[in-house]
């Protein structure tokens, strides 16, 4: 099968401009242990006409792989020639060490200052071509590029999505003045401050399309919820009413947001138009109900409230209505977010003392506690559901980790720039 | 409660006198954020001996007067405001029926413990504590806004009881300071 990619997504254009002013430098490093998952052993060859480019596409699709904990990278070197074309490939040299999966390709000028990369995925077992594609892009877009090629080979090798072309956003607090909201690529490079400010930033929310992002500013000295276009750079205050406005939602079709308010006393949850307007009141208890999170389908609200005497997780109609209580294990239970097949919430649970991210299978109402922290903080999934971004305090400071649905992947993204809080794992790139 | 009526009646007697007076007896903790100590504004000096706290200061920020004090402290998970705080609360609660003009904001804050977006909630919830022992006095609650740093902007970057205790509070905080 081939393929003809000549669009990258416009919303990469704009950071890879950045990328080159940036060069290679991680803004996160990132670190890997897994336990238990079997790893798929794949052999990523340097691709020819690759050594000139500004970036090595071939360690970007490797790193990619190698960081979601299910693929083993099979050492290369000593092969020669290195293959670039199928009549190359010697399917018992990759099979002696032990590679189920063989990535070539190569890079070559196509005219206009552009190039052409064309990769190929092989099962090297059957000898036989998975995937081959091509794409025609400018060298500043070879990073972008590798993260498509590691989502298709991610997708023809696990059946799932991969997610390596997505974006994260977090806050970075330098000092106690200095906060920055960040949006950065999915291994942590091309990290860019789209707001600073001395006063806190708080709970990050992307809209469905990726498009805007939601948070909560304390800019007038309380907080307020504001919403940011990214391609335009403008902002909007959408909820700025008596007492504290927080917690921002999207719902899936981008058109309100559920946020939570205490303009009539504690803090309630309410629903607002994405552009601001007229506030309608969802719930209404005197205790505390907040952190809503809409359903992937829209039905449902997901929220805690300490309604019961200690915080736990609760759903109600999306539109309001009756609540339903989702959890009763241990008297600390906060912060849902569903994951993107709505079948899990992920959430933080209080237990002796500790904080750690735990889901809630919703069919089964089944508890798996996920991380083994000290004080982790809002879970976000990655749009494909496999992994759940979250934070965790280490030594003092917050830094992003990440743990697979299952527990069994996890990974710390390790920065240099200060406190590290509340990420938020955007959608899926839009063509 | 008669030291605070003569608290009360001073402070009238300040209002009156002077519409804006120096801050520079305010406690430099309050607030998170450092504000530029008044440097010789006009003529109350901090060192002119005709400078009475008592009588021209004012009541919010004499030293002596409890209405300079602005803090509750709270037990962990809790939000109730323990006795040693009431007087406190009191004061502010009669300065405001007596200060018609007079506007607060309540500002709840938690220690790092616990999820942000809870902590904002529980923060809110300790500052309408303070508030709602001062509607019961007679403070009006239009005049009074509640809202919540959470575990934002703790004054004591600690992470043991300590720290702890001092970033679990309430500040009581008037218009225009």
């Amino acid at each position: 099968m081939n393929a003809s990619f000549r669009s990258i997504p416009r919303l990469l254009i704009g950071a890879l401009a950045l990328c080159a002013a940036l060069g290679a430098r991680a803004q996160l490093t990132i670190d890997i242990t897994t336990s238990g998952a079997r790893q798929v052993p794949i052999a990523v060859v340097p691709m020819a006409g690759e050594a000139g480019q500004p970036q090595s596409v071939s360690q970007v699709v490797g790193a990619d792989l190698s960081r979601t904990g299910l693929f083993r990278l099979v050492d290369t070197t000593g092969i020669t020639p290195l293959p670039s074309e199928p009549s190359q490939v010697s399917f018992p040299d990759w099979a002696s060490r032990n590679a189920e999966a063989l990535v070539i390709g190569k890079i070559e000028p196509s005219g206009d200052g552009r190039l052409e990369v064309r990769f190929r995925l092989f099962d090297v077992q059957k000898q036989s071509q998975l995937a081959s594609y091509s794409y025609v892009v400018s060298p500043q877009q070879l990073r972008a590029t590798a993260h498509r090629i590691a989502d298709v080979i991610y997708e023809k090798l696990t059946g799932d999505k991969g997610v390596f072309s997505t974006k994260i956003a977090y806050v970075v607090k330098r000092n106690e003045h200095r906060f920055e909201l960040q949006v950065a690529d999915a291994d942590g490079y091309n990290a860019q401050s789209i707001l600073a400010s001395n006063e806190p930033i708080m709970s990050p929310a992307w809209s469905p399309d990726g498009s805007r992002l939601a948070y909560v500013s304390f800019d007038q000295k309380k907080p307020m919820v504001v919403v940011q276009n990214l391609a335009e750079g403008t902002t909007k205050i959408v909820a700025n009413f008596r007492g504290n406005n927080s917690a921002p939602a999207w719902s899936p079709d981008g058109r309100f947001l559920a946020v939570a308010l205490s303009k009539d006393g504690l803090t309630q949850i309410y629903r607002i138009p994405a552009t601001g307007g007229t506030p309608q009141r969802l719930t209404d208890s005197s205790d505390i109900d907040t952190q809503p999170a809409f359903s992937p389908d829209g039905q449902w609200i997901a929220f805690t409230s300490d309604r019961g005497g200690s915080p736990q997780l609760y759903r109600m109609p999306a539109g309001g209505g009756p609540a339903q209580r989702l959890t009763f294990e241990g008297n600390y239970n906060v912060g849902p977010r569903f994951s993107p097949d709505g079948k899990y919430l992920a959430f933080v649970q209080r237990t002796d003392g500790r904080y750690r991210i735990a889901s809630l299978e919703l069919a089964t109402g089944q508890l798996l506690t996920l991380t083994d922290g000290t004080l982790d903080d809002s879970p976000s999934y990655a749009p494909n559901g496999k992994m759940i971004l979250y934070e965790a305090q280490v030594g003092g400071r917050g830094q992003l980790a990440a743990v697979s649905g299952d527990g069994r992947v996890r990974q710390r993204l390790t920065s240099s720039a200060g406190d590290v809080q509340d990420p938020a794992w955007g959608p899926m790139p839009t063509n | 409660m008669k030291n605070i009526a003569v608290y009360l009646g001073l402070a009238i007697l300040a209002a009156a006198c002077a519409s804006e007076t120096p801050k520079s007896e305010a406690p430099v903790t309050e607030g998170g954020k450092a504000t530029a100590p008044s440097t010789s504004q006009g003529t109350g000096s901090t060192s002119s001996p005709a400078q009475s706290a008592d009588v021209q200061g004012n009541p919010l920020h004499d030293p002596n007067n409890v209405l300079s004090k602005r803090s509750v402290y709270f037990d962990f998970d809790s939000n109730v405001v323990k006795d040693e705080f009431r007087p406190l609360v009191q004061a502010h609660a009669r300065y405001m029926v007596e200060h018609r003009d007079s506007r607060v904001r309540i500002e709840g804050n938690c220690d790092e413990r616990g999820s942000r977006e809870y902590n904002l909630a529980l923060g809110q919830r300790r500052a309408e504590a303070v508030k709602k022992i001062m509607t019961v006095l007679g403070a009006p609650d239009a005049r009074i806004e509640t809202i919540s740093y959470g575990e934002e902007k703790p004054v004591a970057m600690g992470h043991d009881e300590s720290s702890w205790a001092k970033n679990r509070r309430a500040d009581i905080k008037y218009a225009g300071e």
